[in-house]
């Protein structure tokens, strides 16, 4: 068996220093012994016989004397099955309910490898959240990631939960093995606890697997969290043909450890101190959606992050949004005027979109109303601002539309009920009766063809009874 | 790696035939790997590094270590494991079978890889290039007796239906032929030509050269620029051309259309072959260009588009170091097209994703880092990379061109950031994509005033010689129209819009026809997906022509609001749409229409 070191050569943060190591390797995982505690490390960097590890239950406790280290041969890996679904796992994925270890001969690197771009399938089918604002504006799509950019104190996790229960148990799920894996990283008890009541009265508990690591738990720990989760989500979809939807949050959490973990290497910083390759680890991790060609099943995720301070310009939204395929913006205004879901209709995109509705997926004039719908919303801001400097009585007849307009559509489009699931059809035709708000020569973005077969003014003073 | 490394030794050059260095990992961290002491690699050298033998290049050589950074992932490397050199540098194949084909960084076919290892790219994987066994159908041109330059064409092969490659001496060679095989199928590895050189030695030719990738392919002269790159993109084609041979760059903050962008221009250009760099993007785009490409069909050849186009894919989460090359690699591979004759147009999406992994590299090797962790050669890295562009005389005095449309991804797209700001010193085109236009769904959301073009002046005679005479004079109007409308939206955000004149009330009017009419264009539609040079030009000339009557029209009196009543703004914003590209005798109707509206307003309340 293996030889076991004693002692270390140098404790810094999470970070362990080993001298005299034989036949180590990069990226390799080692055990360490603590008193009667077992704990889990991985060497960051090696240099001859010595290595610099990071310990995955941080240091605490631990002196240069008391530790005994062990190789263990192979990078970080678990052990995957299909019995993993129903569990709940700790952010290394050992299991934490008490039902006894996972058996499995399979053992995967949580790593992964990068998915040949020539054996991915371009994602097509929709998934339909009954949400109005993503399924009509920013519509989600199989092997697609979309993260939600909330801020602290919005209500990103109900909207989390509403997406799983509705799409888990909507029409395009029929016949087809579905299930999520819910990794947390740094998140509190209530927010796991929240996740798992709604998980559990939504009757989908059997069809998810927890990898949580809460706020008071170890940093380093975190780092691994996605991985992991991910690792399992890619064998149940890629090798039991299941379509995974894949829940992380907070991915802030997941950031400030890696900047932790970075100063304590004594890197050098980048971007606010966040380390230069933050860009390449965030895209080791959002790249593990998507769909191989050949496999019936798919990776779908929808990773939260809560913006510091709701910027958007900060390094972590802006890494994300570059590697992501669209976001969903959480807005705080909409939230203070208790629109639920506070939707950011106009900086929200799904990439993706365009190829996954239309004729023969959705309808033949998503597309159309869609841009309308932006355009004129966007038109019904400008007329806001213009109103707020000089009043709304002194606006033209065009802009006083528009802004009523604005009004219903996000009270009516974007705000709905956390147990509302709409059809497709349902909120297209909300958003036609929207637009017939509008004069028909404003909408410039819808073919001709299809304003002749939808549009229909609407009497404003009718509007809400036309709704029912 | 054995067939690969078989081919890099029949094909490396002199250099290839000293001995091999090699050496053993000291330390690992990352893609960084260190050797101690001077083993004898050269600069630059490609290096096969530990039992899995990953691809690898020397960075940094000095008496005490060795560094060299890996193309692949280190993850189960030991310190004490092998290191061999090839004793040539970093290089591509250069042969028929580039052209249709989507590689990685650094010129591995991905879809060999897939065969070879499924869905996933292992490490260490070891295929070849381009296929070896494939049989091209080869027309000589060359026979003993003929004195030949470095560059001259020994040899022509019909590599896709749209593109004839051309078989050529490698630009260090020169010399009589005296031997050449008759017409027939050949593979990449036949001997086709023998030479004999000045100094009186043979050398075999085949269609293979290899060419370091960070060393730019000689050229007998360059040329300024002439004419334009066509792209059928209103906006790029009228108001900011870019010259072929000349270079670009889109910024654009996340969600702007950068990709998108770059996807018109790759499929809808007059470049004869395209080079699409993926640097560090997503695999679902360049699946996305994969797929469609195969689909679509070259309005001007009729074959397919990947007939002309080449990939190479290093998505954001394949090994940080391929996609420091993979800039390269697409640069050499163009430049070989180049020197056939051909104008070759590349898209680099995105330029900020391998000023990242220079960054990241730079951090690494614990560089000292300038702004904002940058390193601070990130300026001339960037200026070496632009530089390569350019409208050219081959060695064969046939001319080529390359122009370089690079993708710029600021961070928090704010432009002040180095990569924007030392991009913009080098590039004569600047297609500066804006969040708001994009939120409002206006595509391309390419921002008018903050863009320029610096070759309008020396496209100027290109266009008067091939579209039309006024057609910049029509421009500059547009532009100008386009100008006076943002002066004017500051005041109307102040005061409404209201309580202007009727002649500025009719300059936004004009402005927005120009904008939804003109400027807008629908990428998704067939008729507006690309316009020829034509088109926008009867466009432009109808806008003017309802601008210059609507003005007679105020001068006489008439209110806008009266105006804005009849349905022709309408119209001749839908002339994108209703006027189909074959049908542009259309467009007299609309000045008849045009006409029409000036007596009906003039009857009605004249």
């Amino acid at each position: 068996m293996a030889i076991e070191y004693l002692g270390l050569n140098g404790i810094n943060g999470p970070l362990i220093v080993l001298e005299g190591l034989k036949d180590a390797a990069f990226d390799e995982v080692c055990e360490i012994n603590v008193g009667s505690e077992k704990r889990l490390g991985r060497i960051i960097e090696i240099y001859h016989d010595k290595a610099v590890v990071q310990v995955f239950e941080g240091t605490e406790g631990m002196t240069l004397r008391n530790a005994h280290t062990k190789l263990s041969g192979h990078p970080m890996e678990i052990a995957v099955s299909e019995d993993m679904l129903g569990r709940t796992f700790n952010g290394i994925g050992e299991p934490i309910d008490g039902l006894g270890d996972i058996v499995s001969d399979l053992r995967l690197d949580v790593n992964g490898k990068p998915l040949n771009p020539v054996s991915r399938e371009y994602p097509r089918n929709y998934i339909r959240t009954g949400i109005s604002a993503i399924d009509g504006l920013t519509t989600l799509i199989r092997g697609q990631k979309l993260p939600i950019f909330s801020g602290n104190g919005l209500p990103h996790d109900m909207l989390a939960a509403q997406i799983v229960t509705q799409s888990s148990l909507g029409d395009n799920a029929e016949g087809e093995k579905f299930a999520i894996v819910f990794g947390a990283m740094g998140v509190t008890h209530d927010v796991a606890d929240f996740f798992k009541r709604t998980f559990a009265e939504s009757g989908v508990s059997d069809h998810v697997a927890m990898f949580v690591n809460l706020a008071n738990e170890p940093v380093v720990e975190r780092l691994i969290t996605p991985k992991v989760a991910l690792t399992l989500a890619e064998y149940l979809a890629f090798e039991k043909g299941m379509h995974i939807l894949v829940i992380l949050t907070d991915m802030t959490s997941y950031c400030e450890a890696m900047r932790e973990v970075s100063s304590s290497k004594g890197e050098i910083p980048s971007r606010k101190g966040y380390p230069g390759y933050m860009y390449s680890d965030l895209a080791s991790i959002y790249e593990r959606a998507g769909i191989v060609a050949g496999c019936s099943g798919s990776v779908t995720q929808i990773p939260i992050l809560t913006m510091p301070n709701d910027d958007i310009t900060h390094p972590i939204p802006d890494l994300t949004g570059y590697i992501t395929e669209g976001q969903i913006v959480l807005d705080r205004n909409l939230n203070g005027r208790s629109i639920y879901p506070p939707i950011g209709v106009l900086p929200s995109l799904s990439r993706l979109m365009k190829d996954g509705i239309g004729e023969g997926f959705t309808r033949e004039d998503h597309q159309d109303v869609a841009n309308q719908l932006f355009s004129s919303y966007a038109h019904a801001g400008d007329a806001q601002a213009l109103a707020s400097v000089i009043g709304e009585d002194e606006l033209s007849d065009i802009d006083k539309a528009y802004l009523l307009f604005g009004a219903e559509f996000e009270k009516h489009f974007v705000g709905q009920d956390p147990a509302e699931n709409r059809t497709i059809a349902q909120t297209l035709d909300l958003g036609w009766k929207l637009l017939g708000l509008l004069p028909k020569a404003e909408l410039d973005r819808v073919d001709t063809k299809i304003l002749e077969k939808y549009y229909r003014p609407t009497d404003p003073e009718e509007f809400e009874g036309a709704l029912s | 790696m054995g067939n690969s490394d078989a081919l890099t030794e029949i094909l490396a050059s002199k250099e290839a035939s000293g001995k091999k260095a090699r050496g053993e990992i000291y330390g690992i961290n990352g893609p960084v790997v260190t050797l101690l002491g001077d083993q004898g690699f050269q600069m630059n050298e490609m290096v096969y590094v530990g039992k899995n033998r990953l691809v690898g290049e020397v960075i940094g050589l000095n008496t005490e270590k060795t560094t060299i950074e890996v193309y692949e992932e280190t993850s189960g490397m030991k310190p004490g494991e092998p290191v061999e050199g090839t004793g040539s540098p970093v290089s591509c194949l250069l042969a028929p079978g580039i052209l249709d084909n989507i590689f990685d960084g650094i010129e591995r076919p991905l879809s060999s890889i897939r065969e070879k290892d499924g869905a996933y790219i292992e490490r260490g994987v070891s295929v070849d290039s381009l296929d070896r066994e494939k049989l091209w159908q080869t027309h000589i041109t060359v026979k003993p007796g003929d004195v030949l330059e470095a560059g001259a064409i020994i040899a022509e092969v019909p590599e896709t239906r749209a593109i004839v490659h051309k078989v050529m001496v490698p630009p260090d060679l020169s010399g009589e032929v005296i031997k050449a095989v008759p017409d027939g199928s050949y593979n990449i590895e036949t001997e086709l030509v023998t030479l004999r050189l000045k100094d009186g030695t043979e050398r075999a030719l085949t269609m293979c050269q290899r060419w370091p990738i960070r060393v730019p392919r000689p050229v007998l002269k360059r040329y300024s620029p002439t004419m334009p790159l066509v792209t059928g993109q209103r906006i790029l084609d009228t108001l900011f051309p870019i010259a072929k041979g000349g270079t670009a760059a889109i910024p654009g903050g996340f969600g702007t259309g950068k990709t998108m962008n770059q996807h018109q221009i790759a499929k809808w250009s007059d470049a004869d072959i395209i080079i699409y760099i993926g640097c560090g993007e997503r695999g679902n785009e360049m699946t996305q260009v994969l797929e469609e490409f195969t689909k679509l069909i070259d309005p001007k050849s009729g074959n397919p588009l990947m007939d002309r186009t080449t990939l190479i894919a290093n998505t954001s989460n394949m090994p940080v170091a391929a996609r420091e090359a993979s800039l390269y690699s697409g640069l050499t591979l163009a430049e070989y097209y180049r020197d056939m004759g051909y104008h070759v147009a590349i898209m680099a999406d995105s330029t900020s994703r391998w000023a990242e992994a220079l960054r990241e590299l730079s951090g690494r090797l614990e560089e000292m880092p300038a702004e904002e962790g940058y390193p601070a050669y990130l300026a001339s890295r960037l200026a070496a990379f632009y530089e390569r562009a350019g409208l050219v005389e081959n060695l064969n005095e046939s001319e080529g061109s390359i122009s370089i449309i690079g993708a710029v991804s600021p961070q928090g797209g704010d432009f002040s950031e180095p990569v924007t700001q030392n991009t913009k010193r080098f590039v004569r085109c600047f297609w500066a994509l804006d969040k708001s236009l994009a939120y409002a769904r206006h595509y391309p959301a390419i921002q008018w005033l903050s863009s320029y073009s610096d070759y309008v002046g020396d496209l100027a005679g290109w266009y008067t010689d091939n579209v039309s005479p006024k057609f910049m004079d029509y421009r500059n109007r547009m532009y100008y129209i386009l100008t006076e409308e943002s002066k004017l939206m500051d005041i109307v955000k102040l005061i409404g819009s209201d309580v202007l004149p009727d002649d500025q009330k009719l300059t936004l009017l004009i402005a927005k026809v120009i904008r939804l009419g003109f400027l807008q264009q629908n990428a998704f539609h067939k008729e507006d997906t690309c316009v020829p040079l034509k088109k926008q030009f009867l466009m432009m000339d109808t806008i003017l022509y309802l601008e210059k009557k609507a003005k007679a029209l105020v001068k006489l009196g008439m209110p806008v609001s009266v105006l804005e009543k009849f349905d022709i703004f309408d119209k001749v914003i839908n002339i994108k749409y209703d006027v189909p590209n074959d049908k542009l005798e259309l467009f007299d109707e609309y000045k008849k229409k045009i006409d029409t509206f000036y007596n009906d307003v003039l009857e009605k309340n004249g």
